[in-house]
């Protein structure tokens, strides 16, 4: 990637590489998931899809600021944190298609994408399910002393689980190296959380002394930045986090969630595209601010389009497990 | 050692040569645990190795899974069986099938110890005998010792085992053998040969059933509690019977199960959990399915009554030596 000499102020190189990588990550799990919708709806993908769509500035935001051994844990919605956290588009397709070659050998489908290599735990289609094992996993990480953070990554549907609150006590209790986030992107599956959720969202963790923020999931600066600091917070040993991030997700529930408007009006969808879609918002910034001229923006969108065109074709090509594999894996 | 003491002495063993294993639950961490099975060794490992926790058991085993796949080996304490429920969630969905969603990249060996059973007058909320619903779970094997000597060899073999363990423990054994008859005097497990625990490392095999008293009559299929029931009923009733100690619910030995009552012909299935949907449905079709051709009698169960368990009725409700006696009885047509 080369960067633009042309710059109205003095960007740091690595600054300018950040953004670009971030930009460009965004713009990778944008364009996955436009692939998925098309082979969902061409009929050509099995199954669920839940689409991360416009929540895209969260993953990549708080990604940004892990390393790569540093844990995550996903949600049924969780493309976006697999692609964040540095998985490969073609064993990602592949996966979705129930191919040998996916992440989990077929056997987890969409919403349950794991990849040690990244440090990701899986992606959990309980909603809340993985609040336990992101703990868990900083349990040990504190324990074998290895400097890990762990990300639990759910939706506000998750705020209404007790799962969630009995672990976040302990967490809060052992002064374990986690951070829940809340991506808040306003339904319960169909359901407004108006309908769903008492009181304040912060105050929850506010009541287990875990400290807490609330900001706007759409600037993925604004995420990193945030990230960034909790981060470092939480891995010198301050204890557990908890952050919210007002997103919106631009599709349905699910990739077969076409006509969303006896819940949801097309005027508020419409208005969170034009105004708050995190990907044009970054395109928007980078510009004004003269990080990268069109043609750059226009050679990053174009490899991305290549890499995830490539990385589908290789995916259909892929050969399915044998059915005799079925029974591996139960037991060790 | 009584069961409690060869419960104890394995996590010690097992702490001590692995410093991944880690031993937590409620009460277990300076109080020792409500029926002492950690008792000292908090002491002995620390605070970081043996620790209370809140009362919330799916929190505490949602922590475990977690912890098991990145690097530990945890073993957690569900203080009743009966408590297991709100862990039910993350046992099937999260913990049964971490290796097989995640194509084996991800698994997490814990061992989740729990109390069961009744016997003790616990009323319905601490009597239950929740094992068929485990043995349905793939992905989960579950283990139920009926002496000391095998508690602690299968408690060792558990936590060493990279599957997911429920190891479910007879309470009213823990001090004595029970043959069924609350008006006997207690007895305990120093007179009883499976009483001799060694002090260091064994290891009894998952997966293999342990046939207790031979015999050419018939066979009969128990496990836990109910392995001391049908050897006092077979005594009462004079009857030539074989006794299999099924000792893991799953994965079921079917091999030592099929030999034998092929060889006898006849087999009664001793549980104490409800009968319907219980485990010993499950029993009764694969031995149909295995010795159609040599059985001679119908298969028949004892099991608790489709009830909760009831504090006024227990003795009604334990499947006590009368009740397998009469069944036995009933098989051999005397």
């Amino acid at each position: 990637m080369t960067t633009v000499l042309d710059r109205s102020k003095a960007h740091s190189e690595s600054d300018v590489q950040q953004w670009l990588r971030m930009y460009r990550q965004m713009l990778m799990i944008r364009l996955f998931e436009e692939q998925v919708n098309d082979l969902y709806t061409r009929a050509l993908m099995p199954g669920l899809a839940h689409l991360y769509t416009g929540q895209e500035a969260v993953a990549v935001g708080i990604c940004e600021a892990l390393r790569l051994d540093d844990y995550i844990t996903s949600t049924h919605r969780g493309h976006g944190h697999c692609l964040a956290k540095g998985a490969q588009l073609g064993a990602m397709f592949a996966e979705l298609l129930g191919k040998e070659a996916g992440y989990c050998k077929g056997k987890g489908g969409s919403m349950h994408i794991a990849d040690p290599d990244t440090g990701n735990l899986g992606a959990n289609a309980i909603v809340g399910g993985s609040a336990g094992i992101a703990t868990g996993a900083a349990f040990s990480a504190k324990r074998l002393n290895t400097g890990q953070v762990a990300v639990c990554f759910f939706g506000d549907g998750a705020m209404g689980q007790g799962l969630l609150y009995e672990v976040m006590n302990m967490a809060a209790l052992w002064t374990l190296p986690v951070i829940y986030v809340c991506e808040n992107n306003l339904y319960n599956e169909y359901t407004h959380n108006s309908e769903t959720l008492a009181g304040d969202m912060l105050t929850r963790a506010v009541g287990f002394g875990v400290p807490g923020e609330r900001i706007d999931g759409q600037e993925v600066r604004k995420v990193y930045a945030t990230a960034k600091t909790m981060v470092a917070r939480v891995r010198a040993g301050a204890g557990p986090a908890f952050l919210v991030c007002d997103t919106y997700r631009f599709h349905g529930h699910h990739v077969g969630d076409i006509n969303r408007e006896y819940y949801r009006s097309k005027q508020e969808e419409q208005q969170w595209k034009t105004e708050r879609d995190p990907v044009k918002l970054m395109l928007d910034w980078l510009t004004t601010e003269k990080v990268a001229n069109r043609a750059q923006l226009d050679q990053i969108q174009n490899e991305v389009k290549a890499e995830v065109e490539k990385a589908v074709q290789f995916a259909m090509a892929a050969p399915y497990p044998a059915v005799d594999r079925v029974a591996q894996d139960v037991y060790a | 050692m009584n069961m409690v003491q060869a419960l104890n002495s394995a996590m010690d063993v097992m702490l001590e040569r692995d410093p991944n294993v880690v031993v937590f639950g409620e009460d277990v961490g300076y109080f020792g645990g409500v029926f002492r099975c950690t008792e000292g060794l908090q002491k002995k490992y620390g605070e970081h190795r043996v620790f209370d926790t809140p009362i919330a058991e799916g929190g505490i085993v949602a922590t475990a899974i977690g912890m098991g796949a990145n690097g530990l080996r945890p073993v957690v304490e569900i203080q009743f069986a009966d408590y297991i429920y709100p862990a039910f969630d993350q046992i099937v969905s999260e913990l049964a099938r971490l290796r097989y969603r995640s194509g084996g990249q991800y698994w997490s060996p814990i061992t989740i110890r729990s109390p069961c059973g009744g016997g003790i007058r616990g009323g319905q909320t601490h009597s239950q005998s929740p094992e068929a619903i485990f043995a349905h779970v793939c992905g989960l094997k579950t283990v139920m010792p009926s002496t000391p000597f095998d508690a602690k060899g299968l408690l060792i073999a558990a936590i060493e085992a990279d599957d997911p363990i429920i190891f479910l423990e007879p309470k009213r054994l823990y001090n004595g053998p029970f043959e069924g008859d609350p008006k006997q005097p207690a007895v305990g497990w120093n007179t009883h040969p499976a009483g001799e625990v060694p002090d260091g490392h064994y290891t009894i095999p998952i997966g293999k059933a342990n046939t207790v008293r031979t015999g050419s009559d018939l066979t009969i299929l128990a496990y836990g509690t109910m392995v001391h029931v049908a050897g006092a009923a077979a005594q009462q009733t004079g009857v030539n019977a074989e006794i299999i100690d099924i000792r893991t619910i799953a994965p079921l030995d079917v091999d030592t199960i099929a030999a034998s009552v092929c060889r006898t012909g006849r087999c009664v299935i001793v549980h104490e959990a409800t009968r319907f949907g219980g485990y010993g449905g499950e029993l009764s079709a694969i031995v149909q399915e295995e010795c159609f051709w040599n059985l001679e009698a119908p298969i028949l169960r004892v099991c608790g009554w489709d009830t909760p368990y009831p504090h006024a009725q227990e003795w009604d409700y334990f499947p006590g030596p009368q009740r397998v006696a009469k069944a036995i009885r009933q098989v051999m047509g005397c």
